[in-house]
């Protein structure tokens, strides 16, 4: 009898858990725990808060409700597998792991679940081709893209010309990190600069070697491609040594509110790349009034308008975009995650539609393809305002240097596709 | 003297103030391993949570706010007052004492005569216990810890040493938060000896280090010692996350700066604080000058595993590390 009772209760539980049939989920693979805390709780509140606000506003996409399954990760490769993992059975439609790591190791098992999964400027560069990597989008912008794209801002700084200036590279000694070097050793080449490369182990809370050699050897300019505690303490070291900020260039990682904060004033004119303008668009006066204030925000809503939250509800409204395109394509709403894959290859982001979404300007307009998932690679450079506490556009979208880039792809996607044997094609 | 040698000098000066850093971490996990025996895996969190708690108090944040706001509706973040640095610190003192109260009364006292694993267990689930009660108490967000402590090169050494090399050197770079910091970790261990030698609770800290059963049977109280060591472990937490915070800000990844602390513990064994000192010394210039010297040629971010290294080179010639005492099995 107690079997039975318990049996019972059992099946209900489970009845009652499972997913509606037309539900769209869509996991948050996110880390608002551990040493990463600062940067991925904004980005997973702005993704979440931009699908509660389609929910709540137009009742979801093409009206089927989105239910977002949160996975902490602690940007923790092993434990991002996990999560995705334990969420894949859900009907997820498409991942955003936020880790180029966890990135690394969901490829192969994402293309095995024919699951897709956008890495929005980060993860695989060579994901762009997407005849070899055809479940892994990378839009709008990828590492190699943001190298260019601030070689090619130097390059207007300098009169067209680098020859002969010096470049020092500081980097998160990962996989991550090392994304860029590539890139721009042939933008060295070719431009006639030279590169200094300056690895920092993670976390990064102790760069004085770095530092010194920095100060010793008096590049022309710095790039850092950083995150977490590495940036703060990079911008802060770098005051220390009087290295000029304006000199001093992150990549999209590297140029948040929580990088620059803690240097107060000593980070004033702190250069860095940016895939999404940073302004007070409309959409989110919407988010602060029907799902901050309605308290169906995923934080307290005190990261608004911050520059990873920003990208995070930039990133949602891809995802939500990509879904609302599979389900035209698919002639249903009820999409699955290979038609949302369908949907995210056909992508078109126009000026007219972000202006529509009251997200007017935010990223540059875009198309995705077959052979292209990483759009149109543009980025643009901001500079920290230490007195009002504000990032200030410096640029217009840069375009990068395709003619560098493009062969780069797609000899790593060929070496790709010849260690896993794949036939590269549209699928 | 040519700028190569002088930058040299100038990188094991910046070794020896790096070292001092990593001494003082090291110091908690001594003065807990010394007393009881106890391998502290939370040292670190616990340099974390004495941080956010003083930044916490410093600016008037409502501890829990997250889930008051979240249980009764309401919308409160702030005290709206801020607390001067020093009461502010005094404060986080109290808080680090009862904490060092209810690590020992609800954990440890429950495990007397437990074998040395499971103590060491117990400590790593305090550290993620500790990590958590953090973040729930002061938030994740990433806090600026200013209590007055300047930073940036020293103009003064900079210029006074600018001509000892030719036009290839720009004088030494010395960080005033790294002279500050050893400062404050000479005045803290002179105090700690002071206080080991000449005060009673001193003497019978020392006591229980060298034989607890012996200073059990003349009376004295193994409870108190043992909340007392634990607090003086939270009070040198408190100091080495107010240095490292002061750089980076405070935030989660200030726990992992226990890493740096074990290869200085392997080096000048767990049982010394001198051996703390001169370990964290030694294992400081040695990164930054292998670093410096043959960095370049293997592709560099040396740091992290030479210290390791180094801390196995002199395990191998003295197991107990430089300054620990001497192990004697009798068989």
């Amino acid at each position: 009898m107690k079997m039975n009772t318990f049996a019972m209760a059992a099946l209900a539980g489970v009845m009652a858990s499972g997913p509606a049939l037309a539900e769209l989920v869509i996991p948050d693979l996110s880390y608002r725990t551990g040493p990463y805390a600062a940067n991925g709780t904004p980005f997973s509140d702005g993704y979440q808060d931009y699908l509660s606000l389609l929910n709540a506003r137009d009742g979801g996409i093409g009206g089927e409700p989105i239910r977002v399954a949160e996975c902490e990760t602690a940007y923790n490769t092993e434990k991002g597998v996990e999560c995705y993992e334990s969420t894949k059975g859900d009907n997820a439609l498409v991942y955003q792991p936020l880790s180029t790591g966890i990135t690394y190791q969901l490829i192969p098992k994402a293309t095995a679940d024919m699951i897709p999964m956008h890495t929005l400027g980060y993860g695989r560069t060579s994901a762009a081709a997407g005849e070899t990597f055809p479940w892994v989008f990378n839009y709008p912008a990828t590492y190699w893209d943001a190298a260019s794209v601030a070689v090619n801002y130097l390059l207007s700084e300098n009169g067209d010309d680098l020859s002969g200036k010096t470049i020092a590279l500081i980097y998160h000694n990962s996989a991550y990190g090392k994304e860029p070097i590539r890139t721009l050793e042939k933008l060295s080449e070719k431009h006639g600069f030279k590169l200094t490369q300056l690895p920092v182990d993670p976390p990064g809370q102790e760069q004085k070697s770095q530092w010194l050699q920095i100060r010793r050897e008096r590049p022309d300019y710095v790039i850092m491609w950083g995150w977490g505690v590495q940036n703060q303490v990079a911008i802060q070291e770098a005051a220390n040594v009087g290295y000029p900020m304006d000199q001093f260039i992150g990549n999209w990682w590297a140029g948040a509110e929580p990088d620059v904060l803690p240097a107060g004033m000593a980070a004033d004119g702190y250069k860095a790349l940016n895939m999404n303008r940073i302004q007070d668009y409309p959409v989110l006066d919407e988010i602060q009034a029907q799902v901050i204030d309605a308290g169906n925000g995923a934080g307290d809503g005190s990261n608004i308008g911050q520059v990873l939250y920003i990208r995070g509800m930039y990133a949602a409204m891809l995802t939500a975009e990509s879904i609302a395109k599979a389900q035209e394509l698919a002639g249903t709403s009820a999409v699955n995650a290979a038609q949302v894959r369908d949907g995210m290859e056909a992508l078109e982001i126009t000026n007219a539609r972000m202006a529509e979404l009251g997200m007017e300007g935010i990223g540059p307009e875009f198309s995705v393809s077959c052979q292209n998932h990483s759009g149109s690679g543009e980025g643009l450079v901001q500079q920290w305002n230490a007195t009002d506490k504000v990032w200030v556009p410096l640029t217009d979208f840069i375009t990068p240097d395709k003619s560098v880039i493009d062969p780069l792809i797609a000899e790593d996607a060929a070496a790709y596709a010849a260690e896993n044997g794949i036939t590269p094609g549209c699928l | 003297m040519s700028a190569e040698f002088l930058y040299g000098v100038e990188v094991i000066i910046n070794g020896l103030m790096a070292g001092v850093l990593y001494a003082l971490v090291a110091l908690g996990f001594v003065l807990i391993f010394k007393a009881s025996g106890i391998f502290n895996y939370a040292q670190g969190v616990m340099a974390l949570f004495a941080a956010l708690t003083l930044v916490g108090i410093m600016e008037g944040q409502v501890p829990f706010s997250h889930i008051i706001n979240a249980t009764f509706g309401t919308d409160v973040h702030n005290f709206g007052w801020t607390v001067p640095a020093l009461l502010a610190i005094a404060l986080t003192l109290v808080v680090m004492i009862i904490f060092a109260w209810m690590v020992h009364t609800f954990v440890f006292k429950h495990l007397v005569g437990q074998e040395p694993i499971i103590l060491f267990m117990a400590t790593i689930g305090l550290a993620y216990f500790l990590e958590g009660i953090g973040d729930l108490m002061w938030g994740s967000d990433i806090k600026t810890l200013d209590i007055g402590i300047p930073q940036g090169g020293s103009m003064w050494v900079e210029n006074l040493s600018k001509h000892l090399g030719g036009e290839d050197f720009y004088g030494f770079f010395i960080d005033k938060l790294d002279i500050v910091a050893t400062i404050v970790a000479i005045v803290l261990v002179a105090g700690l000896i002071v206080f080991a030698q000449y005060t009673k609770q001193g003497r019978a800290m020392r006591a229980v280090a060298d034989d607890h059963q012996a200073a059990l049977s003349v009376g004295i109280s193994l409870n108190f010692i043992w909340v007392l060591v634990w607090s003086l472990a939270g009070m040198v937490a408190l100091v080495a996350g107010v240095m490292w915070g002061a750089k980076s800000g405070v935030q989660f990844s200030l726990s992992l700066i226990a890493l740096k602390a074990l290869p200085v513990l392997m080096l000048g064994g767990f049982t010394s604080i001198p051996g703390a000192i001169v370990g964290g010394l030694i294992i400081g210039v040695g990164e930054k000058l292998f670093e410096y010297m043959i960095g370049p040629m293997v592709g560099g971010a040396t740091e992290n595993w030479f210290a390791y290294v180094l801390a196995l080179l002199f395990l191998v010639f003295r197991p107990q590390g430089l300054f620990g005492e001497r192990i004697i099995e009798r068989v």
